[in-house]
């Protein structure tokens, strides 16, 4: 009970300084839109995917991705904040609180997830424009995909974050991890027809189930077996489920770590 | 020597950063409800001291009890018993002063009936009452580190640490701190543990550590560690300064030196010898100075340096090499 109260501190924490930063929310909600309108509907008038179902546009193809990415630089910058408060000291208070590291570890996590599917169900908004139809159920089905997501990619941050002594590291961190995760996730092209060495690694993308399970629930029931999704969706929440608990037990024992 | 009255006992306690021994074998007690004041230059081992009574930082060897409490065994029931304000700052910029105070009470577990009187009375102790639902990061460094002492005391703790409680602030804010420290000692009967690189700060504590490269030089009452450096002296100026010099030594049989053409005496208790000596001679005497040693005296003499010189050079290297290591 206790512990719970104190992960539950840590959680309201990320959740009062989320809703406070609004110029925080707006700027994480101009690159997708960016994504969306300029390169989504820019590639809609010169390309059509093959396989894809008469009327089916390149805008479309790419809004689960977008919400993906949108989850994924959410929570790797939510993550990212340990680093933030260790270099500014708040973490100290913290961290000699009569609490275990544990539950600091899971209650940042869990802060980052909820932050970061906000911010990604916020796009959901956006599913009539870009001619993408939405039942209850399935809204509330991408919503536990996007926090399972979100979860898993919280926790990866942590691990990462946890190794880092100062914010300099963050850039590089963006280029070679974050962006590759992105670019290779299917998020903007299909997995399908890429070359096999990408394509492999396209399959050891955890973000690729991710944007795949999405796309299961979005076009699954619309268009029956047009080949838009990869994989069956139990088997993209298995490894995204799966990506989750390794990285919760990894990050939360390298927070421990720290003195 | 560990009698029950004392509220921090410290026995041979070592830290260790690889080659350096930042903390040398030191020992000593704290008394409920003192003032203890570690005083020394950086990176003489003030903050690694505390980081491990804290339970922060992990002692190489020896031991420590705080509230009764072993530092390495009983490590929640030690943070329990402490209220703790660093060096810089670790409030939450983005919360309000009642928003960060809140956010401790909850990982302190205080009781929610408890917190809503306590909040208020602390907020007013330290002046802030007005200032509760504005954000931290538009308040000044004084008013930030007021906020931080309230927010360590709102689980009463049974000892507060201060490290380096009053540096970067102004004189004026300065000497509204000692205000606070003092009175909340009174109010809260609470035992405070502070460190400070300051001379004239330390004399505000009941007892002084002197801590120089990890190991404790000297301790005592300040006007104890000063009377090991010798005595006060009087100086004075009369018209008469032969005639002065013999009614004193007829009178008092102390044989004062000419200096400059004053008259200079060594005296204990120079403070009380004043009034006798004016009450006897006091037509002769122009005028009285009386410089009584300071603790910068007694540091010169224990170390054979000035804290101030011993402050600069290598020592901050030293102690920004160990606040590196410290993080890790």
């Amino acid at each position: 009970m206790k512990h719970l109260k104190a992960i539950y501190t840590i959680w309201l924490r990320d959740l009062i300084r989320f809703f406070r930063e609004r110029n925080r929310i707006i700027g994480m909600l101009g690159q997708p839109l960016l994504y969306l309108l300029i390169m989504g509907n820019g590639f809609s008038a010169s390309f059509r995917l093959p396989y894809a179902p008469a009327g089916f546009s390149y805008l479309q193809f790419m809004y689960p991705g977008v919400i993906g990415m949108s989850v994924l630089f959410t929570a790797v910058f939510s993550a990212m904040s340990i680093v933030w408060d260790r270099e500014f000291g708040f973490l100290k208070e913290v961290l000699v609180a009569p609490v275990p590291r544990w539950t600091v570890a899971i209650g940042k996590t869990l802060g980052g997830s909820t932050v970061a599917m906000i911010q990604g169900a916020i796009l959901l908004i956006l599913a009539p424009f870009v001619g993408v139809h939405l039942s209850p159920v399935a809204a509330l089905e991408i919503l536990g995909i996007l926090f399972l997501i979100a979860f898993a990619l919280t926790s990866f941050g942590i691990t990462v974050a946890s190794r880092m002594e100062t914010m300099e590291g963050f850039q590089m961190i963006i280029n070679f991890l974050i962006m590759p995760l992105f670019f290779l996730s299917g998020a903007l092209f299909p997995l399908r027809g890429a070359a096999a060495w990408m394509s492999t690694l396209m399959k050891i993308d955890p973000l690729t189930y991710g944007v795949d399970a999405l796309r299961n629930v979005f076009f699954g029931s619309a268009y029956p077996g047009a080949a838009l999704v990869q994989f069956p969706i139990h088997l993209d929440l298995l490894v995204v489920a799966a990506m989750a608990l390794v990285f919760v037990v990894a990050g939360t024992a390298m927070f421990n770590r720290q003195v | 020597m560990n009698n029950m009255e004392d509220i921090i006992i410290v026995e041979n306690l070592w830290r260790k950063f690889n080659q350096l021994v930042a903390v040398n074998d030191i020992s000593f007690t704290v008394g409920k409800g003192e003032i203890f004041g570690f005083l020394g230059p950086n990176g003489a081992g003030k903050s690694t001291t505390i980081q491990m009574l804290a339970t922060l930082l992990r002692p190489t060897a020896g031991r420590a009890l705080i509230n009764g409490h072993d530092i390495i065994r009983e490590q929640y029931a030690v943070r329990r018993s402490i209220g703790m304000v660093f060096q810089d700052p670790t409030l939450d910029g983005n919360l309000t002063a009642l928003e960060n105070l809140d956010f401790h009470a909850r990982l302190y577990d205080v009781d929610k009936k408890v917190l809503a009187g306590r909040r208020g009375e602390l907020l007013q102790m330290v002046e802030l009452a007005d200032r509760g639902r504005d954000r931290v990061k538009f308040f000044s460094g004084g008013m930030k580190r007021r906020l931080e002492i309230a927010r360590g005391l709102l689980h009463h703790p049974a000892v507060l640490f201060l490290d380096e409680p009053t540096v970067g602030l102004d004189p004026q804010t300065r000497s509204h701190i000692w205000t606070y420290i003092r009175d909340l000692r009174q109010k809260e009967g609470v035992t405070i543990f502070l460190t400070t690189h300051y001379m004239d700060e330390a004399e505000n504590c009941d007892r002084i550590a002197i801590i120089d490269h990890g190991q404790i030089v000297a301790l005592d009452t300040p006007s104890g560690l000063k009377q090991m450096v010798g005595r006060d002296v009087i100086n004075l100026t009369a018209k008469n300064i032969d005639q002065l010099t013999r009614d004193i030594e007829e009178r008092f049989g102390i044989r004062g030196n000419r200096f400059d053409g004053e008259l200079q005496l060594e005296i204990e208790q120079g403070d009380h010898f004043i009034p006798r000596l004016l009450s006897a001679v006091g037509d002769a005497v122009e005028s009285v100075n009386l410089h009584k040693p300071t603790l910068d005296d007694v540091f010169l003499k224990l170390t054979g340096r000035a804290i101030r010189a011993a402050n600069a050079g290598a020592a901050d290297a030293m102690r920004a090499m160990m606040k590196r290591r410290g993080r890790r």
